[in-house]
């Protein structure tokens, strides 16, 4: 038992209660500020998300629709995990998840190509992107963070330029790819029947978990993650233990922008949604992944289990009274709790010392 | 081309004040990635100050009010950033960058639910203030001359002198370059990183107040400040972390970012049928490049991003 109490993976697990916990509670304090009636209802409804509906069908159709949300995040997070485990902060996944959704719903509407085609244009995209970012960091030394936003300001210009070729006429959305080429559209497998015919309901789900798995193998048991991660350790050291710290860089930005673009065809290919081709900025799924991969304790799997919270409480600020308050009140949450992840060493710091005085 | 003269100037002047803020923090010792939530903060500020102002006061006090207001909560942002970075040694980069969030989020929030409070078939995030801006600009011939264009040039003197010439200042830069030397000679590290980013902080806050009058009279907060912070960072290393520097290099990024707004005044660019879409994004390219250009010979302070750890060598 004390073993367990003292084990890292634990004190990580209570960190990211006491930043989920407290992220709430400051988001409910917002909430009686604004009003103070109605301020409990709104955080519960915030909390409960899909089970506001009392049926069993309609719950499982939502816990569905907050599925099809948590499949981009997974890979967003992933995205970040992947880069930060190399010591890069991989800011530029809102613009490579950006460029995942210009490739696949190009590759969709204009080039009639089938789901894994779009798929593929949209993990070669992103990666590119994390290429170049890559470059930029090991040949140039800029930031990747500043490099970053530039490139996400860059792409969200492009794609909105790119894809008001497959607009509709009459409005700035693109047309529905379930209108326009089912091809496209990811299978099912029947999991929609599972959720309660959500149709939108697709193997993007399954695949995120896989992606997460692998990304763990990856990291744990392969050669090149070994080398990602003592590059990040000690970029000096991996050197001089000819590891080719250049390349290291350049690999895993690649891969992390391959896995943010398939994490925007995962979502978009299902039909959800639609991209406006007026958007001012990029899609916030990238950056709720910063949240979810630092609240996941940078783990795979942990980041499996905060991906559903993040999403889960973003998809609940949808049914908060909003006479009164608005939904971005989840946004508001989540960015505390990413905020609160700072302070993650210090409560370890502070738990040990704690184990250390029970001894 | 008075048009893109006055957009160039009053664009450049942001810059100028966003990225002395970073020039200020980073060498005491602290990135300050959060200077876009700074601005939206302090921009937060000065739009409630005009809008509970009454439009029939005078120029001055509208001014003065408006400003105190922006760089009050362009500083109370900032403290957030300096109690986690400083006393808790966080991730410079994450709480930056949750800084950042914060900022857009809860501008919404608070805008979203004053709007609602008062109307509540408004949900905008918007705030108008087109009779309060009236204070900072005179018409000179069809050129807009704003205030704080003037204002801009004495801060940036100021902090040329405050960082060179004075003994705060060379203390403070000394923080960003070896923290441990500095406190082995008596000098209170933290005292000068909390310095360093409660002054990036008003500047910034101040920063985003300009940027939200520059041009426009209402601002929806839902967009935050179009990464404009950023652009003030890059602006900073291109500058070199100079401030001289940092003023010419705020000037060639203003004009490429006026160039998206008043390209339709030229006929000749007009003529090229190029896609608003290039001009949208030119300033950010054009950083994009500058920084690969400049980033190799980097004269970074030596201890910035790292925690200050009395122990270590």
């Amino acid at each position: 038992m004390k073993k367990v109490l003292k084990s890292d993976g634990f004190q990580s697990l209570i960190a990211s209660l006491i930043c989920v916990i407290l992220g709430l509670f400051i988001g409910y304090i917002v909430l009686l500020i604004i009003n103070p009636e109605g301020a409990f209802e709104a955080i519960l409804a915030i909390i409960k998300n899909f089970l506001f509906y009392p049926s069993g069908p309609a719950r499982m159709k939502y816990f569905g629709a907050t599925l099809v949300k948590t499949a981009p995040l997974v890979m967003c997070s992933l995205s970040i995990l992947f880069a930060y485990k190399v010591g890069l902060f991989n800011i530029g996944v809102a613009g490579q998840y950006c460029a995942g959704i210009g490739a696949s719903i190009y590759c969709a509407l204009a080039l009639n190509l089938p789901w894994y085609f779009c798929l593929l244009a949209a993990v070669v995209a992103g990666g590119i992107l994390g290429t170049a970012s890559g470059m930029l960091k090991a040949y140039c030394n800029v930031n990747e963070v500043i490099s970053g936003i530039m490139l996400n300001w860059i792409c969200l210009y492009t794609v909105n330029g790119v894809l008001k070729n497959v607009k509709e006429p009459s409005s700035p959305y693109t047309y529905n790819i379930a209108n326009k080429n089912t091809k496209a559209l990811l299978p099912n497998l029947g999991l929609d029947k599972l959720f309660g015919n959500n149709k939108y309901v697709t193997i993007a789900i399954p695949l995120a978990i896989v992606v997460a798995i692998v990304v763990m193998i990856i990291l744990d048991k392969t050669k090149i993650g070994y080398e990602l991660k003592a590059t990040g350790l000690n970029k000096n050291a991996a050197k001089y233990a000819g590891i080719k710290e250049k390349k290291n860089i350049i690999i895993s930005l690649a891969i992390s922008g391959g896995v943010a673009g398939a994490g925007a065809a995962f979502y978009y290919l299902t039909g959800v949604e639609q991209w406006m081709c007026t958007s001012s900025a990029v899609p916030n799924m990238g950056f709720n992944g910063i949240a979810s991969a630092f609240l996941g304790a940078l783990n795979p799997i942990g980041t499996l289990i905060s991906s559903f919270f993040i999403q889960h409480i973003t998809n609940g600020g949808g049914y908060v009274d909003k006479t009164v308050y608005c939904s971005q009140i989840s946004d508001l949450i989540s960015s505390i709790i990413i905020y609160l992840c700072g302070f993650v060493l210090f409560f370890k710091t502070i738990m040990k010392k704690a184990g250390g005085a029970k001894k | 081309m008075i048009l893109l003269i006055q957009y160039t100037l009053i664009f450049a002047s942001v810059l100028i004040l966003v990225a002395l803020g970073g020039c200020v923090s980073e060498h005491s010792g602290i990135i300050n990635l959060g200077l876009e939530g700074e601005m939206v903060f302090g921009a937060l500020g000065g739009a409630l100050a005009m809008k509970y102002l009454s439009p029939d006061s005078s120029a001055i006090v509208i001014i003065v009010v408006s400003v105190a207001c922006a760089v009050i909560a362009g500083m109370l942002s900032s403290a957030l950033l300096a109690v986690a970075c400083i006393n808790f040694k966080a991730d410079q980069t994450i709480v930056g960058t949750a800084l950042n969030m914060l900022a857009v989020a809860a501008a919404t929030v608070i805008v979203k639910a004053i709007n609602t409070a008062e109307n509540p078939d408004n949900v905008s995030s918007e705030i108008s203030y087109v009779q309060e801006k009236k204070a900072f600009i005179e018409n000179i011939n069809g050129f807009e001359f704003s205030w704080f264009m003037p204002v801009t040039v004495v801060m940036l003197i100021m902090i040329a002198v405050l960082l060179y010439k004075t003994r705060t200042g060379l203390r403070l830069m000394a923080c960003g370059e070896f923290p441990q030397a500095a406190a082995s000679v008596g000098i209170n590290v933290f005292k000068m990183r909390w310095l360093g980013v409660l002054l990036s902080g008003a500047l910034g806050g101040f920063g985003g107040l300009v940027y939200i009058t520059a041009g426009v009279s209402q601002w929806k907060f839902e967009n935050g400040v179009a990464g404009f912070g950023f652009l003030a960072i890059a602006v900073m290393i291109f500058g070199q972390w100079k401030p001289k520097h940092i003023a010419w290099a705020a000037v060639i990024f203003g004009m490429f970012r006026a160039l998206s707004n008043v390209y339709t005044g030229f006929n000749f660019l007009v003529a090229l049928h190029i896609p608003s879409a290039i001009y949208n994004m030119l300033p950010y390219v054009v950083s994009l490049l500058v920084l690969a250009l400049t980033s190799k010979r980097s004269r970074a302070p030596k201890a910035e991003g790292i925690p200050y750890d009395k122990g270590m060598r």
